[in-house]
């Protein structure tokens, strides 16, 4: 905990010291008073902190591995972001296997977060199954919605 | 004591057996004298009650003060289970000529016999002290027999739980086969909207009664199963920050304790039918392989490798093999392999994804859930893959779980949301005949999910 808040605190200061980039230039724009470079509310707001999959698939889209590239750019940033990649799935197949899909989709973006030059000890992993959708409806676009893996920072 | 009734000599040793005998925590079951000459075993076919449900008439049983209300609830516990069975069909109450009282001393045939009853329940209550004498018989109205005679002595509390003694005991004289009343489930309980669910474990009879919660949701529950005692579960819990772990849960003193020393998630287990370990799933990468875990030495044997999904193990009630869920032939089937994690082959090849395979306890079916993206059913198919059986089919649901007999399923249904913020979205448990009929839904004062049927607890 502690040493968590601590390196918060050093993102912090990193981002006092590098704040001529273009996305916080971009950050500034879209009011700066309000999202902190190096925070989830930035990674939202200005990489993108998910990307989406097939159905019962664990393999990253071409078109979805730009947004994981950018994550890793991103995170190239600011050094001491610690950040968890949360995998779900949507509401058409069984809880016990979802969690194993969800598993293997946010294992599916660690890997293009490390080819992409971001240490692997930066990242943890979870899978939450079908069990905490994004969106709520049932039907096909809410599911498009929830086959994703989510960057999180910690 | 007693004298010993000469029907006394059946499967169910303990509750009716040659003496008094304690049959659960508290309570004691004694033989009564039998009135009058039976036929040994079952005197209904099964079968037949399929179709044509047997009527029983269960007046109130007899007592005075607060006894007589003792009686009436007991009576109305297994009027409730019989005729949720749909097996049995109790006859109305406004019917009866002979009154409970008079019944209790001794039936008068006839009086039953023009009211259409088969078999009739008679019985009385006590109370001594802080307990409970309760004496019922089961006749046989036809003949004229008794079938069944037994007196339990327990604290008054029990009393909602000699009705499930007393149903098990009707159940199995009529039926030939063992009861599942005096059992409980343990479930999930939701709350909340459906992003943000709290997911708690719960428990209660098998009726929905004596519910109470197991865990304070502070992090999620998952897939709970019983042990073979009844007296702990397994499940999988998100921990405080950390990786989801199965757990092994304590019901008495509430205990937890994380189960394996594994380097990724774990989840989907089930203890072994000896109680003596446990087989469950665990992921390391992207990857998910069996794992079977010794409780005394705590060692952790892999079953499975390779580079798919492996989840949701389950066991033969004879331990010698394991059927399991796994993409590894491009999607979901199912595969039976030897307890040792040979011999794998695949049983299930009918259209549509299957998962969740949990093995009946009397050996002969393997229940499962089978899905495309327009429905999902609950079915039925011999351990060789063969004889498969839809019982329900709807939007969605999952997770079936064997009564102790085999003879009745819980599974979860959930209902399709009508707009995209998850108006109408429920999850509710239901009960099915593996015959395919009588669906019912369950109590839960929540949205529940993941049953698991205790063996019987006596």
């Amino acid at each position: 905990m502690t040493t968590r808040l601590l390196g918060a605190i050093a993102a912090l200061g990193l981002l006092a010291a590098c704040s001529n980039t273009d996305q916080n230039a971009a950050t500034a724009g879209a009011g700066a008073n309000t999202i902190r470079p190096g925070s989830q509310e930035d990674l939202v707001a200005n990489v993108g902190d998910r990307v989406f999959f097939d159905f019962d698939s664990s393999q990253v889209r071409a078109d979805q591995r730009p947004v994981l590239q950018r994550q890793a750019e991103w995170m190239g940033r600011y050094p001491t972001v610690q950040v968890q990649v949360e995998g779900h799935a949507d509401e058409r197949g069984t809880r016990e296997y979802n969690l194993a899909l969800g598993q293997r989709r946010a294992n599916s973006a660690r890997d293009v977060l490390v080819a992409s030059g971001v240490a692997g000890a930066r990242i943890t992993t979870i899978s939450y199954g079908k069990d905490r959708p994004a969106a709520l409806g049932s039907d096909e676009s809410a599911w498009a919605q929830n086959r994703r893996a989510v960057t999180v920072v910690q | 004591m007693n004298p010993v009734s000469s029907f006394a000599a059946t499967r169910r040793q303990v509750l009716i057996g040659a003496g008094a005998g304690l049959v659960a925590p508290g309570i004691i079951a004694t033989p009564l004298p039998a009135a009058a000459q039976a036929p040994q075993g079952a005197v209904i076919d099964i079968t037949r009650a399929r179709t044509d449900p047997i009527p029983v008439a269960i007046p109130d049983l007899a007592g005075a003060g607060d006894a007589a209300r003792i009686g009436r609830d007991i009576a109305r516990v297994i009027q409730a289970n019989l005729r949720n069975s749909g097996l049995f069909r109790p006859v109305d109450r406004q019917a009866f000529i002979q009154t409970p009282d008079s019944a209790a001393q001794t039936p008068r045939f006839q009086d039953w016999r023009v009211i259409g009853a088969q078999a009739l329940v008679t019985g009385r209550v006590e109370q001594r002290g802080d307990g409970l004498r309760v004496e019922f018989r089961l006749w046989d109205v036809l003949p004229e027999t008794q079938l069944q005679g037994t007196a339990f002595n327990a604290p008054a509390a029990n009393w909602r739980r000699i009705a499930h003694l007393i149903s098990d005991v009707i159940y199995e004289r009529l039926l030939g086969e063992k009861g599942y009343f005096d059992t409980r489930v343990v479930y999930v309980s939701e709350t909340g909207p459906r992003d943000r669910r709290t997911r708690r474990l719960a428990i209660m009879d098998q009726d929905g009664e004596n519910h109470r919660f197991l865990t304070d949701g502070r992090f999620a529950a998952l897939t709970p199963r019983f042990h073979p005692s009844a007296e702990r579960i397994a499940f999988m819990s998100y921990q405080d920050r950390g990786q989801p772990r199965v757990v092994l849960f304590d019901i008495n003193s509430g205990s937890q304790q994380v189960l394996g020393n594994f380097p990724g998630m774990t989840l989907s287990p089930r203890f072994a039918p000896d109680g003596r370990s446990v087989v469950l799933s665990a992921t390391r990468g992207g990857d998910a392989n069996i794992f079977v875990v010794d409780l005394a030495s705590r060692r952790e044997r892999q079953l499975t490798s390779g580079g798919g999904l492996d989840v949701s193990p389950c066991f033969s009630p004879d331990g010698t093999q394991i059927v399991f869920n796994s993409d590894r032939g491009g999607d979901q089937q199912l595969y039976v392999m030897d307890a040792g994690g040979g011999g794998v082959r695949r049983i299930s090849f009918g259209n549509g994804r299957y998962a969740t395979p949990v093995w009946s306890p009397r050996g002969d079916l393997i229940a499962f859930t089978r899905f495309g993206r327009g429905s999902f059913a609950i079915g039925v198919m011999k351990p060789d893959g063969s004889g498969e059986r839809i019982l329900s089919e709807g939007w969605a649901m999952e997770g079936p779980t064997f009564a102790p007999n085999g003879r009745v399923l819980m599974f979860y249904r959930e209902s399709r949301a009508t707009n995209s913020r998850g108006a109408g979205y429920s999850s509710r448990i239901v009960s099915i005949d593996i015959a395919g009929f009588n669906e019912r839904p369950i109590p839960t004062p929540t949205d529940a999910s993941d049953p698991a049927w205790s063996p019987l607890l006596s």
